[in-house]
């Protein structure tokens, strides 16, 4: 106790007085840490933390991209699809119309074509049917001329033949028979 | 006993409870905070003792910790530099860009950072083995600090409020106090331009004042009640010493903060718009 007594009542003693070596000490070992962590070992890693935000967000930027890459990539492809269905579409009814074109060209080109023939039937008929009757006209005419000089027993003939009568006869038979037709 | 009682250790003495001794001829007092100088002469101002080399050796060990850990820094971090960045971290954006914002805050972060670790270093040499001895319980140390920050703070306040406007940031000038403005401006200007350096150092001093000699009653005690039907007692006294020393373990890095904050606190002070 006596001892402690001793001690307290020497100077240097009250704790708030501060020893100046040791302020001195204490500012040099702050500079030196401050020193250190300012100027050399916080900027080191200031630019390590800055490196790795811009990587985690240059990382993010390049999945972004690559996303509206492949989302532009499918659009596109969509666009083809869709301009195929239509082309295909677009081909599929002109071959139809091409189709429908060509069949009722046929269809014309055979009605025609049926007409005609059945044209030239008909003139080939009328043709055959003129000679015919122009034939049957003479033979009937020349037979009847026969006839009526076997039955006058005088050759009338050239005098028929001069007259035509028997035409004019036979014209008049003609012109009856188209009208009672 | 030696004759000089800075320099025994708790269990240097014979001196044990029931031999007739008593606990003031081994109790800690001021004398614990004295050391006899390692190198030169204790009556001149010119010695080397243990709180200095402490405090040197403290500066080596913060600036070989980062130095390992941030010297080559990887993008993808190793374990060492993970702890550091940790640290670094909880101050940058936990202390000064809370207090100050990360815009004004930013020049002021490698102050901070360096100011917690090392006060938080000295606080640790407490119980640190051998060392044991917090460094800022002389107060010497946070004086120094304190007054680094104050001047800071004082410049920070010219610059950026100018003459009238630093009265007026130190006095706390606000004329809505009306008749009362003189004497809340005569408070302020104690309180802010005198008083706060001193708080500031004391605040830090003294808990680890507090803390240390905590640590030694209980210490010194554990020994001193070894005898007889006392060492029941000196068990007790030994959990508390266990106790007292996980105890310190969070009040130095508590302490530390508190420090750091403050700090930035002024510093936001100095860059506010006066009211």
């Amino acid at each position: 106790m006596s001892q402690l007594l001793i001690a307290a009542s020497e100077g240097g003693e009250n704790p708030l007085v501060p020893p100046i070596p040791e302020l001195v000490i204490g500012l040099l070992a702050f500079v030196i840490v401050f020193g250190f962590l300012a100027k050399k070992l916080l900027p080191n890693i200031n630019k390590v933390l800055e490196e790795r935000r811009e990587a985690i967000e240059g990382g993010i930027e390049k999945a972004e991209a690559a996303q509206t890459e492949a989302q532009s990539v499918l659009e596109q492809y969509k666009a083809q699809l869709a301009e195929a269905r239509h082309e295909a579409a677009r081909l599929r009814q002109e071959a139809q119309e091409q189709g429908a074109a060509l069949i009722a060209e046929m269809r014309a080109e055979g009605q025609r074509q049926r007409e005609e023939i059945v044209a030239a039937g008909h003139a080939q008929i009328e043709a055959d049917r003129k000679a015919a009757a122009s034939a049957l006209r003479q033979d009937v005419g020349k037979l009847a001329t026969e006839l009526a000089g076997k039955l006058v027993g005088e050759s009338l003939e050239d005098h028929a033949r001069q007259s035509r009568v028997i035409d004019r006869f036979l014209d008049e038979l003609d012109e009856k028979a188209e009208a009672a037709r | 006993m030696s004759a000089d009682p800075t320099q025994v250790l708790a269990f240097d003495t014979n001196c044990h409870l029931f031999d007739g001794c008593g606990f003031a001829e081994v109790s800690p007092g001021l004398h614990s905070f004295l050391f006899q100088p390692l190198w030169g002469d204790g009556d001149s101002n010119l010695y080397f003792n243990k709180t200095m080399l402490l405090a040197l050796l403290g500066s080596l060990i913060i600036i070989g910790f980062f130095w390992a850990a941030f010297r080559r820094p990887q993008v993808v971090p190793g374990k060492l530099q993970m702890v550091a960045e940790a640290g670094y971290d909880f101050i940058r954006r936990g202390v000064v860009y809370e207090t100050i914002g990360k815009k004004e805050g930013e020049k002021y972060v490698p102050f901070v950072v360096s100011l917690f670790f090392f006060v938080w270093m000295m606080n640790l040499w407490s119980i640190i083995p051998v060392a044991q001895f917090p460094v800022t319980s002389i107060i010497s140390y946070p004086l120094v600090l304190a007054l680094v920050v104050y001047i800071t703070w004082v410049v920070l306040t010219f610059k950026r409020q100018g003459f009238v406007g630093f009265w007026k940031n130190v006095t706390g000038y606000d004329k809505s106090l009306g008749p009362v403005l003189p004497l809340a401006m005569l408070i302020e200007l104690f309180s802010n331009l005198l008083i706060r350096p001193f708080t500031h150092a004391v605040r830090l001093f003294a808990n680890m004042f507090a803390g240390h000699t905590l640590l030694l009653l209980f210490t010194i005690a554990s020994w001193y009640m070894l005898n007889g039907i006392g060492i029941a007692y000196a068990g007790v006294s030994f959990v508390m010493v266990i106790v007292m020393t996980a105890f310190e373990l969070f009040i130095q890095a508590l302490q530390a903060y508190v420090f750091v904050l403050l700090t930035c606190t002024y510093i936001q002070g100095a860059m506010a718009e006066h009211h």
